[in-house]
């Protein structure tokens, strides 16, 4: 359980490492030490601080969601709100700190990918406010799914590059973004994401991330006069659940459950549930748990949210999943759906469907528990941009 | 000594360089994977890469994407890519490298892969996402098996990199052309020479050029400044044009010997002639 990974590679355990062509090993090594340099550089820390407060509106409120609680009956539920973030998402945390690096590094293209649409819409914001040129890259079937968020990164002054290739989901989005920064590598700063990808990416999300669970952490011990009993978070690639939980490692009564997309169920095999029905392996430069075939071909991941719809987890999940710290459970597209709707009409909070996962999951958990516990759900997007899909899914598509 | 040593000790004696063709394993099927090797041999092919598809290829382009994806479709796996290798073994007598990434290879075994892999005459393997520094569990399962385990410099790699790879890479260096993915380029760029010259200073196994490299002329210019010229992409798409066409093996055969004949008019030489590291040693 050491606070101290990765190790100088880049492990977490066996997981993660640098699995990229030659060509990105130097420039990855040179970012490693861009970001270890940012950190200790006072200045640099100054203005990430004063943005996250000023721009992206944080500290986010730890609310008690007292009807929620109510009808699942059982434990307190709590949420981190991180759908009051600027842009809907907490993906707007690593965000400011990446555009910042990348001004520091004196890069003035930025490109990212985006799945739900939400890092993408993030990356065009941090872009526009820094004046830097952005590109980002969504796999085509994403774009026709998310087309609200597409609109919004245009007018951000984004291009949209749309990817056909594959599942034309994330995957093949970031497959594309390797690719142009394998390219382009000199001029351009690839904006990841998710804790995912070579090192130094999982690393420095989960630091940009792990705002929020420190903020947990103190918004808890001033609500419950102690730790929390439970956290709960999706995990697609799994950011803003690393953000949550890492702050929270080392206490050990404080029990950590990641919520994958269980898709149409774990049976049909159209799901994107990598750590409870994944192997071992590597794609986009890390170890991790993957959804592969036997011969080591990538599987198609299937989800109701987009955001979710990746077929493998960030390799510090996998490392403290394989360490017992971690445990992973799955929630199907219905569960969801289902988690959605309870929120939007007990609470007036619409969730993005990536996070109605870890509400489904939470009130599911709160009627085993009894009422002195609480746990804390990462409620890491608005739904806004889900409204669409919820319509079409009562059988109500939106013209 | 390796094949891959020999051919390329051979061809130096000669003042020759290699012709190293890519195809993609399985596409469009492996009957005709083996028939294309069998002809690329016959018409001047020194040592020929085999593609192992993978669904997710990073560093490839467009062309050799499409390649991969009907080879996944056509039911081409690492098993089957290397039982066509062992029944193909006997009738090709050049090396025969792999061309893949890590996720397959792990799938399939670290031990187990280099061993099938050597057993059914597989020479080498490059595996491109697979940086030196992570190279380690496959290359202690290569090295006793007798695969070379081939690494790439990029024009990205610092020299402490440079250094580190020319080290470890067995067979010969696989020089990245230029910062991007593979596929056909109009220009050979201007540093590759310069980036020759850096790797010379630091080595004297057999070096080779691919991304980008496509025609007779730019082969031939290659020539004139490593121990070999890879071709893929440009072979890949004439697959691609012409799978299902009786003549396919024939027109790929073609075009093969064209490039190999700008390569015979390049000009022999000593590759190493003006290389301090073998001066050094002489």
């Amino acid at each position: 359980m050491s606070p101290t990974l990765p190790d100088a590679q880049g492990r977490f355990g066996r997981f993660g490492g640098r699995f990229v062509p030659e060509t990105l090993m130097a420039p990855l090594i040179e970012l490693e030490r861009a970001w270890a340099a940012a950190t200790r550089d006072r200045r640099f820390q100054r203005r990430l601080g004063a943005l996250l407060q000023d721009y992206a509106g944080r500290p986010t409120p730890l609310y008690f969601a007292e009807r929620l609680t109510e009808a699942s009956g059982g434990a307190r539920i709590y949420l981190k709100r991180e759908d009051l973030c600027h842009t809907g998402a907490h993906k707007i945390n690593n965000v400011l700190g990446q555009a910042l690096l990348a001004a520091r590094m004196k890069k003035h293209r930025v490109i990212a990918e985006t799945g739900a649409g939400q890092h993408g819409v993030a990356t065009a914001t941090a872009a526009a406010l820094l004046g830097l040129e952005c590109d980002v890259y969504m796999g085509a079937e994403d774009v026709e799914r998310q087309a609200l968020n597409v609109f919004r990164m245009r007018l951000l002054g984004a291009r949209v590059i749309p990817v056909e290739a594959g599942s034309r989901t994330l995957k093949d989005a970031i497959n594309e973004a390797l690719r142009d920064w394998v390219t382009n590598v000199r001029t351009t700063y690839y904006l990841l994401g998710s804790a995912l990808g070579p090192h130094p990416y999982p690393m420095m999300v989960r630091d940009l991330h792990a705002v929020i669970g420190r903020e947990a952490r103190r918004q808890a011990r001033r609500a419950l006069r102690r730790l929390p009993d439970v956290l709960v978070a999706c995990v697609g690639g799994g950011s803003n659940a690393i953000g949550l939980f890492h702050p929270f490692i080392g206490d050990r009564s404080v029990r950590i459950v990641g919520v994958e997309p269980g898709g149409a169920g774990i049976a049909t095999g159209r799901h994107g549930a990598s750590m409870t029905a994944g192997h071992v392996g590597v794609l986009h430069g890390c170890m991790s748990y993957l959804l592969q075939s036997d011969d080591g071909q990538i599987a198609t991941a299937h989800s109701i949210s987009a955001g979710l719809d990746y077929p493998g987890v960030g390799p510090e999940h996998a490392y403290y999943r394989d360490a017992g710290r971690f445990e992973f459970v799955s929630i199907t597209d219905e569960e969801a759906l289902e988690g959605f709707h309870a929120l939007t009409r007990l609470e007036g909070i619409m969730p993005a469907l990536e996070s109605a996962h870890a509400v489904a999951h939470a009130m599911r958990l709160a009627k085993t528990l009894p009422k002195s516990k609480a746990i804390v759900v990462g409620l890491s997007g608005r739904g806004d941009k889900d409204v669409h899909v919820v319509a079409r899914a009562l059988g109500k598509p939106l013209e | 000594m390796s094949r891959l040593d020999t051919t390329f000790a051979r061809l130096r004696a000669r003042g020759a360089r290699a012709l190293v063709a890519y195809v993609t394993a399985g596409d469009p099927s492996l009957a005709d994977t083996r028939r294309l090797v069998i002809e690329a041999e016959r018409r001047g092919a020194d040592v020929i890469e085999l593609g192992v598809p993978f669904s997710d290829p990073i560093a490839e382009g467009p062309v050799i994407q499409r390649a991969m994806n009907r080879a996944l479709a056509a039911g081409a796996t690492m098993a089957r890519v290397l039982e066509t290798v062992a029944t193909m073994r006997a009738e090709v007598s050049v090396p025969l490298v792999l061309l893949t990434y890590y996720n397959p290879v792990l799938a399939f075994g670290l031990k187990a892969f280099a061993r099938t892999a050597a057993d059914a005459g597989v020479d080498g393997a490059i595996v491109a996402d697979l940086p030196p520094e992570e190279a380690g569990p496959l290359a202690a399962e290569a090295e006793p098996a007798g695969l070379d385990l081939i690494h790439l410099v990029a024009p990205t790699s610092t020299p402490p990199r440079v250094r580190l790879i020319a080290r470890r890479s067995r067979g010969f260096i696989y020089v990245v052309s230029v910062t991007g993915v593979t596929g056909e380029r109009q220009e050979i760029p201007a540093d590759l020479a310069a980036q020759i010259r850096t790797l010379r200073l630091v080595t004297t196994k057999p070096v080779c050029v691919g991304f980008g490299i496509s025609t007779p002329a730019q082969v031939a210019a290659i020539g004139r400044l490593a121990d070999g010229a890879i071709v893929g992409s440009a072979i890949v798409r004439m697959i691609e044009e012409r799978a299902g066409s009786r003549t396919l093996v024939e027109e790929v055969g073609n075009f093969i010997a064209e490039l190999k004949a700008g390569l015979s008019e390049a000009g022999g030489g000593d590759p190493l002639q003006t290389s301090p590291a073998a001066r050094r040693k002489a």
